[in-house]
């Protein structure tokens, strides 16, 4: 059977698409161009195609500093949100549906209030007056106030609390699929909670700790808010750099081609997760 | 089922304190009557909200970041429905590039886009208006609606429509009658969380509004990067009770776990 070509889907989706053409598609490709052509003093664009920008970003010790925090960041965050998020995301599958529900708030709720609000409360939080320095004071565990704030620490605390909730909702999504038989199995042969955690409920739940990795490794690498309030001034990420080449140099092309090369290594660091995990656990995504 | 080992339980109680602490933080310092952040603190007051009604700059970017959530949500919605009913019961050639597209938001970081955006909206003249900024989070948030209507249009049984077609009902008489009050609760769970989304977003926006259009994020992010009083934990708290307000009706009509993971 060979109908007429059906064109509704196409005039369905053609309000959408043009919208997203216009709006995303058009503006990254002017973007990525705009890369490659010279900055001039005084926040103009040159019309000669260069590659300089991208030569600027690879030979500068300035920026290779800037590039390997924020990776080092990120890699940190996406592990202590696997370290804390898988267990979380066991513990929310286990409850009862009425505590479920109140933990989802608390757990999965943050994700709608604004970033800007919940680092504004790690700012109160971990300031030399803050609520973690007096506790420590008080305590005498500490005799001076600890720095946190304008620290790697406290940015990473504060971007793992952004972030963990999208590990969670990743590994719970894998969870619901897991049969609790094998659990019950393993445990009637005797296994105890850390093997039956570590030998059967974590090999299975690897397709989602990977999903849940690689939105997490992404979200954090081009994190601005809070890398901005938490970090401050000195301690530069890409994207506040791109911020400050943007909106303080005035240098566009540098600032787009900084995005690009940010945009580059999440994508290839990405990839090259989702593979190497595929491999080595090849049966579970079978 | 046996019972959750205590030592998981354990953990529970201190993730959700770590969950909880920087927001209830926030409202507990917003009650200060000093004129700084310091907690403990002695004297509790309404001081900060009333200085809340007085700051016209807070109360001007926050109708506007209103106005910008809901005409965004709006615009995102009709151009998701007719989309997603497209994409969930139709397989045409170039399905998947075209979901790709609409779904890209979500993969580029909004950095990214907002920089691609000022750049464009400057080449086209349209850098700091309000129309600028509600196309840009037009697309930014047509994503939400779009999977949750996808959703909603996948679990549904095209028989019914079939059979108002069979008894001679036109086709805007079986979308209107028939396939939108069906797919109702996803469109309305899906406009909520693209105005929270929209409502709530900075980094791009940080980008495309100028000093006259700036959004209620903005505006705290600047006043941020100056000082750190207890005006910004009022105005704080009174976004997470309002965030918590929209939680509860979105549990309500659509289930709040179904609208955060994006699942039918």
């Amino acid at each position: 059977m060979n109908p007429p070509r059906n064109w509704l889907p196409y005039w369905l989706t053609a309000p959408g698409v043009l919208m997203a053409l216009a709006f995303v598609a058009l503006p990254l490709v002017i973007t990525l161009s705009l890369s490659l052509y010279p900055f001039l003093p005084g926040g103009g664009v040159g019309d000669q195609m260069t590659i300089a920008n991208f030569a600027d970003v690879a030979r500068d010790e300035y920026f290779h500093v800037i590039f390997a925090r924020t990776f080092a960041m990120a890699i940190l965050v996406t592990l202590l949100c696997i370290l804390i998020g898988v267990p979380e995301a066991y513990v929310l599958s286990r409850l009862s549906a009425r505590w479920r529900t109140v933990s989802i708030v608390i757990v999965l709720g943050p994700m709608l209030i604004s970033v800007v609000v919940r680092t504004l409360g790690w700012a109160v939080l971990l300031g030399n007056e803050g609520v973690i320095n007096k506790l420590l004071l008080g305590s005498g565990l500490v005799n001076e106030p600890v720095k946190m704030m304008f620290t790697f620490t406290g940015v990473v605390v504060a971007l793992v609390h952004v972030l963990v909730p999208f590990m969670v909702l990743a590994v719970w999504a894998s969870l619901q699929k897991l049969d609790a038989t094998t659990e019950q199995a393993a445990q009637s042969l005797g296994a105890g909670l850390t093997t039956v955690m570590r030998r059967i409920v974590f090999p299975q739940v690897i397709p989602g700790v990977l999903s849940g990795g690689l939105i997490v490794f992404a979200l954090a690498a081009s994190a601005f808010a809070t890398p901005s309030i938490i970090g401050g001034r000195r301690l530069k990420v890409v994207p506040t750099t791109i911020y400050d080449e943007f909106l303080g140099n005035l240098n566009w092309p540098l600032g787009a081609a900084l995005a690009v090369v940010l945009v580059v290594i999440v994508l290839v660091v990405s990839m090259g997760m989702n593979r190497f995990v595929e491999r080595r656990y090849k049966q579970v995504f079978q | 089922m046996n019972r959750t080992p205590r030592l998981l339980l354990a953990f529970h109680g201190l993730f959700v304190v770590f969950m909880l602490a920087p927001l209830v933080m926030v409202a507990l310092v917003s009650f200060t009557d000093k004129g700084y952040i310091a907690m403990p603190f002695d004297g509790a007051s309404w001081r900060w909200y009333a200085a809340i009604l007085k700051n016209d700059d807070f109360i001007d970017a926050f109708w506007r970041s209103v106005g910008l959530g809901v005409m965004a949500a709006t615009l995102a919605t009709l151009l998701a429905v007719p989309a997603g009913m497209a994409i969930a019961w139709h397989r045409f050639p170039g399905r998947e590039v075209v979901l790709g597209l609409l779904l890209s938001p979500l993969m580029v970081p909004h950095v990214v886009l907002g920089i691609a955006l000022l750049r464009f909206l400057t080449h086209i003249g349209a850098s700091g208006t309000m129309w600028g900024l509600t196309a840009a989070h037009t697309v930014l948030v047509l994503p939400y609606v779009l999977r949750l209507v996808v959703a909603a249009a996948t679990g549904f049984d095209r028989n019914v429509a079939q059979a108002a077609e069979s008894l001679g009902a036109s086709a805007w008489t079986v979308f209107r009658r028939i396939e939108l009050p069906l797919i109702l609760p996803g469109v309305a769970g899906g406009w909520l969380i693209a105005f929270i989304n929209s409502f709530d977003e900075l980094t791009m926006s940080i980008f495309v509004a100028s000093a006259g259009t700036q959004t209620l994020p903005v505006k705290m992010y600047n006043h941020i990067a100056n000082t750190i009083d207890p005006l910004l934990a009022s105005v704080s708290t009174v976004l997470i009770v309002l965030t918590l307000v929209l939680m509860l009706v979105l549990d309500r009509f659509y289930g709040l776990d179904r609208v955060l993971a994006g699942k039918p």
